[in-house]
């Protein structure tokens, strides 16, 4: 297996198979249905053997693919993954498959284009992971816009209009810049292919509006305060499986930017900056934080939730920037990159999580407002065990991996500046807050009225779904040493890199 | 002028062989179909129209071949009249296919609307010989022969749903300002034939790099002339008045011809007039491309968002993409124009797409071009819909399209010619333009359909045309590379 063409495969098998779900017709849900989750399914067994391959002591690019595909423009079909890429692409199968197992009788309309959009997406967000020519990760990053902007408009809920255009436009024109800072580079350098990239001498002045071209392009994708205001629109109005696939990977996808391109290509401007990106990660964690506790909406705090905890993935990152560069901190550096990847990973499972049980919800009583619930766990026991389980983890709970890509960052922010620890350690306190809280008034007390009292307990195709989430919570919560140690060869590597001044 | 003209007769002096008109065969191969098509027409009844149209689109067919062959050879022939090269080839060929397509889209919606006249076929075929004879031009009597040719046949062809008042007003507004442009443009070729002292581009070229004082002054000013005519005639902003009224008035079918194919005709003219004959002042030229870009990116894209109507809203499109296509020549040299060519050819087939599915959708009594009446469409033709998605999706340059592509190409341009801010404004007006093509992409999904249902008729060929139309944004935007590699050929890179 080891010749196969593994990342192509994982991403042009979702992609065709979509369009073959498509090819079915709305007519035949059934058959889209099974086919759909056959090809996710598929895709995931295809990702095992990327994690089985992968060679820990080689910190550089596996699995590598790499052939002409526009000679005219020095354009490259050229495909790789470290242990960054594995850790979410993985993400990314797990996820779709859930997605598309939690949506099996909560979708009645349009099935077979809900299904063969969810896959063509799949394979599309699979190609940003892995994708080496900056072209091609371009090509990728925007191609998300269409299949995510149907999810939410078709599918989603009363003001899907206004909030699909929102989110289009919002990541549209935060990525054109990154685009003409693309094409700066290549007549500048000669190449698409971001490790050439990475290794091209820029000046201080170059470097500054090209930072800026890739952190209004990643910055909007996180979200970061102040560019998140698409994501609680986005959120409340997409359908459940389109706000998992948001949360759990598409926010993601910023996160991984800023490692793949802020942090190598333009490292001084990144290190310059640096207060600035922090600052904005701290205000994205205290301030959207309590923003999130008076919600009165489930799916809105969890959004707003979502953007605290992204906020930990920037800090993290530009974190380990300014230990390095400040006091050559490498070894704590590393720490900040493998907190907030780890956060990555844990937040993918915890908001999919999360927005899984909004779901579960939301399919019974067709209503996200908390004062439409009270005293669930009466009724549905199993659902509520859930439920206060990932809002344990959603509030950072020892045990579960909320704590431990937190628990990483805030050591590593310790060592820069003890208030920007404090800072970022407040959202112990707001994250149980809101976390806890929302468990009380939808979860515990009484019965809140006559239709909860109605609630059945959960079946079996959501325990399933959120057993698995359950699972993989508490697996990188116990023992995350698997995920840390794919991804320390890589991490390891870009510490290293971040040292190097590029003046 | 007229001595000039004498000057160049007493040049014509050595005897003319069948090897001088060699290179103009696919040139000739049209003319000549176009008078044998006028001819059979007489003798065809209404039943057997559908032989002229056959018989043109294989004329057109068999011209593309032959320039794709390259048969007659390339040169330059008739004293400099006429220049075939790899540029004119390029742009022959693609034209030629487009205005095929044209021809195809015509036929059902013509007859269904008792629109269809045995001249229609024929027009195309001048027209599209007026627009080979331009792209070849290399004498300032060429350009405006060819020019003229294409543009009294597109006023005809606009007018020719005669009792149709809005198609009247339409031809009437194409009419008089397009002979406002023609008369610009005259004006300045004779300011800069009083400067050079020679129609012939070349020998302009070659003349007004060593201009100095009154002469130059002359130059230039016949230089703003000829590009506000080019501007005229491309429809960039604020030369774009006539062009939301004609798009709208006209029969679809005229619309997606004249939207199309002499897009690239006119890049063609452009960089004949341009660089073949005015490269020496390209300082001052690539300045006034500059800003007539910005103009028309920054006006195209915003009007375009009040429009209710979808002619009207993809005219103004065309008005920013012709923004966008400036870009490339304003980032100069051949990089820029390999770009500029690449983002015309697209534009061509994708506004050839865009126009075909409002024909597509259309029966007599029911224009199906308000953006309303695609509501709902995704509910009773996915596969429409979906074409139609691909289409919206490229012109609003979203990737895998070929719209992105092209996109790329002249910003890439506008890069290299150190046009930085332009590139910005470029950006921007793409970000707001596509704020008009998503909502053509959510009435289409979001909405539920209304009124009356939208019907395709099924079994027509036309369908399998508009399929490969469209599909073809989509497989191009993965194989560009060919497209870009011949653009790139044709201007030696």
């Amino acid at each position: 297996m080891s010749n196969w063409p593994l990342l192509s495969l994982l991403i042009w098998l979702p992609i065709v198979g979509g369009g073959l779900v498509l090819a079915l017709g709305n007519d035949r849900a059934g058959a889209a249905r099974w086919l759909s989750l056959a090809i996710a399914v598929a895709a995931f067994a295809l990702s095992i053997p990327l994690f089985t391959g992968f060679d820990p002591a080689n910190a550089g690019l596996q699995f590598i693919e790499r052939r002409e595909w526009i000679p005219a423009y020095d354009i490259q079909y050229h495909l790789g993954a470290d242990g960054i890429s594995i850790a979410l692409i993985i993400l990314t199968t797990i996820t779709t498959a859930l997605v598309l197992v939690g949506a099996w009788g909560s979708v009645e309309k349009r099935v077979s284009q809900y299904f063969a959009t969810m896959l063509i997406l799949e394979g599309v967000m699979i190609g940003v992971f892995c994708a080496v020519d900056s072209i091609l990760f371009y090509a990728f990053f925007e191609g998300m816009l269409i299949p995510m902007f149907i999810i939410i408009g078709v599918w989603g809920g009363p003001r899907r209009v206004y909030a699909s255009v929102k989110f289009f436009l919002y990541t549209f024109l935060g990525s054109v810049f990154m685009l003409v800072g693309l094409i700066y580079l290549y007549l500048k350098g000669g190449s698409w292919q971001i490790p050439d990239l990475a290794a091209m001498p820029l000046t201080a002045g170059e470097q500054a509006w090209l930072f800026f071209a890739f952190l209004i392009a990643f910055a909007v994708k996180v979200p970061m305060f102040p560019v998140h205001t698409w994501l609680p629109d986005a959120h409340v109005e997409a359908p459940t499986g389109g706000s998992v696939i948001l949360a759990a990977i598409m926010l993601k996808i910023g996160g991984y930017g800023f490692l793949r391109f802020s942090l190598p290509i333009v490292p001084d401007a990144s290190h310059e900056f640096a207060w600035l990106v922090i600052a904005m990660s701290l205000i994205a964690i205290i301030y959207v934080g309590l923003v999130a506790l008076v919600q009165d909406d489930m799916k809105k705090l969890i959004a707003y939730s979502s953007i605290a905890h992204m906020g930990f993935v920037t800090l993290g990152t530009f974190i380990a920037l300014s230990l390095v560069r400040d006091a050559n901190h490498v070894d704590t550096a590393r720490l900040g990159l493998q907190g907030a990847m780890v956060q990555m990973v844990s937040h993918g499972f915890i908001s999919g999580a999360l927005f899984s049980c909004v779901g579960v919800l939301y399919d019974r009583m067709h209503s996200r407002r908390i004062a439409d619930y009270g005293g669930v766990a009466n009724v549905m026991p199993w659902f509520a065990t859930f439920w206060i389980f990932f809002a344990m983890a959603n509030s950072g709970l020892p045990g579960t991996s909320g704590f431990v890509g937190e628990f990483m960052v805030i050591l590593a922010s310790f060592q820069q500046h003890p208030l920007i620890a404090f800072g970022a350690a407040t959202t112990l306190l707001t994250g149980a807050g809101y976390s806890l809280w929302l468990a009380k008034r939808v979860i515990w007390g009484e019965v809140g009225n006559a239709h909860v009292a109605e609630l059945k307990d959960i079946n079996m195709r959501e325990w399933i779904v959120l057993g698995v989430f359950a699972a993989g919570v508490l697996l990188v919560g116990v023992w995350p040493k698997p995920l840390t140690d794919l991804m320390e060869p890589s991490i390891a590597q870009l510490a290293a890199q971040l040292a190097a001044s590029k003046l | 002028m007229i001595a000039g003209l004498m000057m160049q007769g007493t040049m014509a002096t050595q005897v003319r062989t069948l090897a001088d008109v060699a290179p103009l065969a696919p040139e000739l191969l049209v003319v000549l179909g176009a008078f044998a098509l006028l001819m059979l027409d007489l003798f065809l009844d209404e039943r057997r129209r559908i032989v002229t149209h056959a018989c043109a689109i294989a004329v057109l067919l068999a011209a593309t071949v032959m320039v794709a062959m390259g048969t007659g050879g390339q040169g330059t022939v008739m004293d400099g009249m006429f220049v075939r090269d790899d540029v004119a080839d390029v742009l022959k060929a693609t034209l030629l296919l487009v205005s095929a397509t044209a021809l195809g889209y015509m036929w059902t919606f013509m007859r269904e609307r008792s629109l269809y006249k045995g001249e229609l076929p024929v027009l195309v075929l001048f027209a599209t010989a007026g627009m080979m004879l331009l792209v070849s031009a290399g004498n300032l009597t060429m350009v405006y022969l060819g020019l003229e040719l294409l543009a009294l046949s597109s006023y005809a062809l606009v007018a020719i749903d005669r009792d149709s008042p809005l198609s009247s007003e339409a031809a009437m507004k194409y009419f008089v300002l397009g002979s406002l442009a023609s008369g610009m443009l005259l004006y300045g070729m004779s300011l800069l034939y009083g400067a050079a002292h020679t129609l012939d581009l070349a020998g302009i070229h070659a003349a007004i790099a060593s201009l100095d004082g009154d002469d130059r002054v002359l130059m230039l000013t016949g230089l703003v002339f000829l590009v506000v005519g080019i501007a005229f005639k491309f429809g960039a902003a604020p030369f774009h008045m006539w062009l939301p009224d004609t798009y709208h008035g006209a029969p679809t079918p005229i619309t997606l011809f004249i939207g199309s194919a002499p897009k690239l005709a006119a890049f063609g003219m452009t960089y004949r007039l341009l660089d073949s004959g005015l490269a020496p002042a390209g300082d001052q030229w690539h300045l006034l491309l500059a800003a007539l870009a910005a103009l028309s990116l920054a006006i195209g894209n915003v009007v375009a968002i009040a429009q209710t109507n979808l002619k009207r809203m993809l005219a103004y499109s065309t008005v920013s993409h012709v923004g966008f296509l400036f870009l490339g020549f304003a980032g100069g040299g051949p990089e820029g124009y390999a770009a500029a060519m690449f983002y015309a050819i697209s534009y061509a087939i994708m506004a050839a797409a865009a126009f075909g599915a409002i024909v597509l959708l259309s029966r007599r009594g029911f224009e199906a071009d308000r953006i309303d009446d695609f509501k709902g469409l995704n509910a009773r033709n996915p596969w429409m819909a979906g074409l139609v998605l691909c289409i919206m999706a490229s012109l609003a340059g979203v990737p895998p399209f070929l719209g992105f592509w092209a996109k790329l190409a002249v910003l890439r341009a506008a890069l290299q010619g150190d046009l930085l801010w332009l590139a910005i404004v470029g950006i921007v007006f793409a970000v707001i333009g596509a704020f008009y093509y998503l909502r053509v992409i959510k009435v289409m999904y979001f909405d539920e359909p209304a009124g009356e249902p939208l019907q395709v008729r099924p079994g027509k060929p036309l369908q399998v045309v508009f399929s490969i139309n469209a599909l073809a944004l989509l497989v191009l935007g993965f194989a560009w590379s060919p497209v870009m590699a011949w653009c790139q050929r044709a201007f030696g890179i």
